[in-house]
């Protein structure tokens, strides 16, 4: 077996994110980093959008990201961190729009190592030097300056190691131009490994250390160091150094620590300060639980400088420093605004605040006020400063948190993150193809999702016109118009014309033929109109005067193409009739009529090129199922030049002049698409010399016959091809799309440009006229979100009635139940409490906190089609759901039933509760509604359950059981409870039962009814973490680790046989072997085995919980596999990674790569330049066309994207 | 092996041990090699964005507060040192 990795949706999470001048000009950009994805945003701040400009594959884990400047420079470049043992400074090159490699020096092994750096990054302000440490130990500094030819230059690392010190965080200390400094907060453990009594532990200080970088000497001293809290978990820079226009200093300089319940402001002996952090007076919560930030950013304006801290709650504190000559004289606090909890804030100079949230969507605000009114804490209220006893707490301050007053919600980024659960099913009527559901989201921001592959259609008008249209077209008046003025649309035997003004309306005296139906429509020459209909072809000019051109008697005109000087009709005779505009501005007609001897389906001609007098090429369908270039040059004009054979008739054809970067970097490529009646489209392209056609691909679009339509999309060109799907071919960040409309099946389709609708579509399906737009360009999947009030867990779709149940939980959560148990309490104590912070939307603010084994759970009714939660079951008694499972059990005439797996009071690590259950529900109102039957007492938590033989298999902790239905609870008929850990995942087949265990991988268990046994027969070599598994086949499984990886085991077929023969099993188990292995590097927590496209071939679609969609394709042949294999070979010695991790090693993270190719990487080969992809393909014995085509082939039968 | 390189060899390993924390020795105790095997699996899950994330979708925690507790919990993963009996 191999299989053909593709990635159809990068990772949507954001792990950081870093905002500056990318590209030096004056415009700010984001950097962000989706783990294994390095990303450009680009914030419009006109219309606050932020849109992706490029994202680039590093083949590797981010782990670190910030940029820096050099003194004087204007343009900003980033650092990155990662896994691979290697500091690397990469710019942005906005011509190329690229990534650039600047530097990159190797330091140490790769991987995510405790003692080799990446993991903490930290520049000095000045640009002057960059601090990298690992979470333990390391720390080394690099010299960042300029050469003789103003290029960046880096220095050999200066070490600044602590032995035995755990690393907290490292930041950058502002000094303005003196020695740069960096300041740490470590944890020395050597103590506490050597006293057994535990008093060292207790005793442990948490140190910060600053470290200055001696210029002059060239060498790093540990200057300063001494203890401060010991929950401290964040620093942040503070801004200092004397500014260079005024002697005023800019700020104190030094750093703020962020710790548990406080916020101190420290530079080595200067006075600190100290302030609490604010905290929601909610009226429950877990009480000795503190409170951490965990994001910060410093704002400077001009003269001035605030930071924005961010709690673990996701409110935003503003903290304000007072200072005078370089001294603090207080440190304010206030709380700000509650946003999603970031894993990096953003402020940009226009005004934004961009969030990367740490789950959930992201958000771009913009700011409406700085918040300078409200309740703040100074540390001037204190004694000392708040510093009088460092080791005790400030007394604890509150704050009801409210709805957005100082920022503004402006857009919104679609994030699947984190992806918990998916099915890949076809739900929704008329789709097309598969649809995949995904659970999605954490706490009360958890959101149910369908995502369907297709471009977004927003529709602005829909009109019935009463009748069906055969066809439609748009015209202007004029060349240099910017709007259409016309909309002709053409009937059975009439045709009618639409002027568009502020309204639309039918128009009069055009001088259009509307008595019969029309063949073409063209604004032409400078200011005339064109119209060709069955017997003529008439030429309206500005002064509303018609010319008129006859068929000769007994023939009508079957087919026309036009263009702005050129125009080409074909008689029912099969001749054709070249017309060209002569420089009057007179249509005449070629003297010659040129015959093919076949009826004419279809013809095309090209826009005019710049410049040019006409388009030199015709293309020609013929019934006989060619192709014809024909030549419209005055040498030869109507002579054929090309000809190419198709499988089926054409039904329509369109010259357009697309970019496709993989053919030609700089110049639109001439592409002749083919449509044929089958459904088929045919994408070859034209050589512009010869009229030679080569390079086709072909494209299965639907059931119906394709019509092409040349459109325009955004300002450029873009191909709409009509089947049964509508699909749109159009160049989006130099990438050419080639992506199906979610929209009607549309007849006709024509480019609409008004005042109203400007860059608009207009279609018509069945009698139905609609205007609509295509705003989404770039993405591939449509999603529709469905809310969720907890975390989601799990979810099944029931065989019959079609609605999804899902379960979700929250650990940490009170549940309604309990919050109102808690509220009558402290009612009946009569206590005052806030009533009002308990009705804030839990969605925005999130929940309480509650202390670890309070869970909040429920059981949900969706309605995948109409969108919606049909029902909602809360489980009370603090359960949570953790599994469930639609079994028919035969023990009552096979009715389905809904077995959820719960536990009461379950603690997560060591796993623990005082009761586990097996609730067992009857579905009633078809489906629409559970009722429970009775509930099954288990001793640990059933984490999986499955329908086995008409019962139920239940993991329930290390053991698997059978259990039959019974009148009061669920019977258990049979146990194995030799399972390493935990069962986590179940699949059956025949009497054979996967399990796979937590931690040791999948076990094949088989039943034997005779003797009532559940038997572990096989089992792996090595351990795996099992996060989901499915089997490919009796003998086959395909599972995901927790640590990234995706691998497929096999039972040999010998050992198969003879289990299923033996009753009798002796020794120990069978070992499976390992077909293939992969990393994703990202947990995968869905693996299906389903084809994506109509009539295809079935793939593994996985999710991961970053949300990553991909697919494993099976290859075909051995060709395909030798092929693929050297390809892949070829571009891994290219170095394309830009954190310089070796592409092998990162897919062989853990256990080396197997039988798996990289598609990912291989398409890379399309961005290689040309000189590398033809010394690529000469290797392979291939053009450099047949291998794009190869990759492009691959991709559209696995995955239809 | 002359006496020469025996000592040369020793110091060697000594300044890898320095060098490389974590390194197991001849002499080493349980609780050190269960101390060091912690510490690298912490930070293994620091390290690695979606084991954080994983983490914090279990406990209900933020990121930020996963990572934190597991950096807390490197100083003493595995409780006090067994007492020396000498």
């Amino acid at each position: 077996m191999h299989l053909y990795n593709l990635t159809l949706q990068a990772p949507t999470a954001i792990s950081q994110a870093i905002v500056g001048n990318f590209s030096g000009s004056r415009r700010q950009e984001i950097i962000v980093s989706r783990g294994t994805r390095l990303e450009l945003l680009r914030p419009d701040p006109d219309t606050g959008k932020v849109t992706a400009a490029v994202a680039s594959h590093i083949f590797g884990s981010i782990r670190s990201l910030v940029l820096f400047r050099l003194t004087g420079g204007i343009k900003d470049y980033a650092i990155i961190g990662s896994d691979s043992g290697r500091i690397v400074i990469i710019e942005y090159d906005p011509d190329t729009n690229t990534f650039v490699k600047v530097h990159q020096e190797t330091y140490g092994k790769s991987g995510a190592r405790t003692i080799v750096p990446g993991q903490y990054l930290a520049t000095d302000p000045k640009g002057r030097a960059v601090m990298i440490a690992a979470i333990e130990k390391a720390k080394l500094v690099y010299i960042l300056n300029r050469d003789a030819a103003a290029d960046l230059t880096i220095s050999s690392p200066l070490e600044a190691h602590k032995s035995n010190a755990i690393i907290h965080h490292i930041v950058g200390l502002d000094v303005g131009f003196e020695n740069p400094t960096f300041a740490a907060l470590e944890v020395d453990h050597t103590e506490a490994d050597q006293d057994p009594t535990g008093v060292a532990f207790n005793n442990a200080e948490k140190m910060l250390a600053y470290y200055e970088l001696d210029l002059g000497l060239n060498h790093v001293v540990r200057k300063w160091s001494g203890p401060t809290d010991t929950r401290a978990n964040l620093l942040v820079q503070v801004p200092g150094g004397q500014s260079t226009s005024s002697d005023s200093y800019e700020g104190p300089s030094g750093v703020l620590v962020c710790c548990e319940d406080h916020i101190i402001y420290h530079y080595m002996d200067a006075t600190q300060h100290r302030v609490p952090i604010p905290r929601r007076g909610y009226p429950f919560q877990d009480k000795d639980r503190g409170l951490i930030i965990t994001a910060a950013v410093m704002h400077k304006m001009k003269g001035a400088f605030f930071f924005l801290l961010q709690s673990e709650e996701g409110d935003l504190y503003k903290v304000a420093i007072e200072h005078e000559e370089g001294d603090v004289k207080s440190l304010k606090i206030k709380y700000f605004d509650t946003v999603p909890v970031a894993t990096s804030l953003c402020i940009l100079k226009s005004g934004f605040l961009f969030v990367a949230a740490e789950f959930g969507n992201h958000h771009f605000y913009q700011f409406v006020k700085l918040g300078d009114e409200g309740e703040d804490f100074s540390s001037t209220d204190y004694p000392s400063y708040g510093m009088a006893d460092p080791s005790a707490p400030l007394p604890r301050v509150t704050f009801r948190p409210h709805l957005l007053e100082n920022l503004a919600l402006v857009d919104e980024m679609e994030s699947l993150d984190p992806l918990i659960d998916s099915k890949v099913l076809s739900v929704l009527p008329d789709a097309g193809t598969p649809q995949i559901l995904a659970a999605c989201g954490r706490g009360a921001r958890s959101t149910f999702n369908t995502l369907r592959h297709g471009l977004e259609v927003e529709e602005a008008v829909r009109e019935d016109l009463g009748a069906v249209p055969k066809a439609l077209w748009t015209a202007k008046l004029k060349e240099d118009d910017k709007h259409d003025a016309y909309i002709i649309l053409s009937f059975a035997n009439c045709t009618l014309v639409l002027s568009v003004g502020e309204t639309i309306v039918e128009a009069e005296d055009t001088g259009f033929l509307i008595e019969a139906p029309t063949v073409a429509v063209q604004q032409i020459g400078a200011d005339a109109l064109l119209q060709v209909h069955q017997h003529g072809i008439r030429h309206i000019l500005a002064d509303k005067r018609v010319n008129e051109w006859r068929t000769p008697a007994g023939k009508t005109i079957v087919n026309a193409t036009t263009n702005k000087r050129q125009v080409v009709v074909a008689l029912s005779s099969g001749e054709l009739v070249y017309f060209e505009l002569d420089l009057e501005g007179q249509l005449n007609e070629y003297q010659d009529r040129g015959a093919l001897g076949s009826a004419i389906l279809a013809l095309s001609i090209g826009e005019v090129p710049e410049g040019r007098q006409r388009t030199p090429f015709l293309a020609v369908g013929c019934e006989d199922q060619t192709v014809r270039v024909i030549s419209l040059d005055p040498e030869n004009t109507l002579q054929t030049v090309s000809l190419q054979a198709l499988t089926a008739p054409p039904a329509s054809i369109c010259i357009a002049e697309i970019l496709d970067t993989s053919l030609n970097r700089t110049q639109p490529t001439t592409f002749v698409n083919i449509g044929l009646q089958n459904g088929v489209l045919l994408r070859t392209v034209l050589d512009p010399l010869n009229g030679q056609l080569t390079d086709t691909r072909t494209r299965f679009l639907g059931t119906r016959p394709v019509k092409l339509t040349h459109v325009n999309v955004q300002g450029n060109p873009a191909i709409l091809a009509l089947s049964s799907r509508s699909w749109l071919n159009y160049t989006y960040q130099n990438i050419l799309h080639f992506t199906p409309l979610i929209h009607r099946t549309l007849d006709c389709v024509s480019s609409f440009s008004a005042a109203a609708h400007a860059d608009g579509l207009i279609g018509v399906s069945g009698s139905i006229l609609s205007i609509f737009q295509v705003t989404n360009l770039g993405a591939t999947m449509k999603q529709d979100s469905i809310p969720l009030d907890y975390t989601p867990r799990k979810f099944l779709m029931h065989p019959q009635n079609g609605l999804f149940y899902l379960i979700e939980g929250d650990h940490r959560a009170y549940s309604e139940e309990s919050s109102q148990q808690q509220l009558e309490r402290l009612r009946a104590e009569h206590k005052t409490f806030d009533e009002e912070i308990l009705g804030l939307p839990a969605r925005q603010f999130g929940r309480p906190k509650a202390p670890a084994g309070v869970w909040a759970s429920c059981i949900r009714i969706i309605d995948p089609v109409k969108g919606e939660t049909v029902h909602v079951l809360p489980l009370d008694n603090n359960e949570a759901a953790f599994s469930l499972a639609m079994v028919s059990f035969a023990a009552c005439n096979n009715e389905v039933h809904l077995v959820v797996g719960t536990a009461q009071d379950a603690f997560l690590a060591p796993r623990s509760c005082t009761s586990g259950f097996l609730r067992t529900y009857k579905f009633t109102e078809e489906g629409r509604r559970l009722e429970l039957i009775h509930k099954t007492e288990t001793d640990d938590i059933p984490l999986a359950v499955l329908a086995f033989q008409g019962r139920l298999a239940a993991g329930i902790g290390k053991s698997l059981r059978l259990y039959d239905m019974g009148k009061k609870q669920l019977l258990r008929k049979a146990e194995n409870k030799n399972f390493f850990s935990a069962v986590v995942t179940l699949n059956t087949q025949g009497s054979r039962i996967l399990v796979g265990d937590m931690q040791e991988s999948i076990y094949y268990v088989a039943y034997k009814p005779l003797e009532n046994q559940l038997l572990i027969f096989a089992d792996d070599t090595q351990p795996r973490w099992i996060t989901s598994a499915t089997m490919l086949d009796y003998n086959t499984v395909v599972a995901g680790d927790r640590f990234g990886n995706i691998f497929v085991n096999r039972l040999d077929t010998k050992v198969s046989d003879q289990v299923d023969e033996d009753s009798v099993l002796s020794g120990g188990p069978h070992k499976t072997s390992m077909l293939a292995h992969f990393h994703v590097g990202d947990i995968v927590t869905g693996i299906h085995k389903v084809p994506l496209v109509v009539g295809g071939r079935e793939v593994l679609v996985y999710t991961g919980l970053h949300g990553t969609i991909g697919v494993l394709a099976p290859f075909v042949g051995k060709d395909d596999v030798d092929f693929l294999s050297t390809l892949e070979q070829h571009m891994r010695s290219e170095q394309l990674s830009l954190v310089g991790r070796d592409h092998l090693a990162w897919r062989g993270y853990y256990v080396p790569v197997k039988a798996v190719v990289d598609g990912d990487l291989c398409e890379m080969f399309a961005r290689l330049p040309p000189s590398k992809q033809s010394a690529i393909a000469s290797e392979l014995d291939r053009t450099v066309g047949e291998v794009l085509k190869k990759l492009e082939q691959l991709r559209v039968t696995a995955s239809g994207f | 092996m002359s006496s020469e390189l025996r000592y040369t060899a020793n110091t060697q390993l000594e300044h890898l041990h320095a060098r490389y924390t974590g390194t197991g020795h001849a002499d080493l105790t349980k609780y050190e090699w269960l101390t060091h095997q912690h510490r690298d699996t912490l930070a293994s899950i620091v390290g690695h964005p979606p084991l954080t994330s994983f983490m914090a979708i279990a406990d209900g925690e933020a990121i930020g507060r996963v990572r934190f507790e597991m950096t807390e919990r490197m100083l003493q993963p595995c409780g006090p040192p067994p007492p020396k009996d000498d």
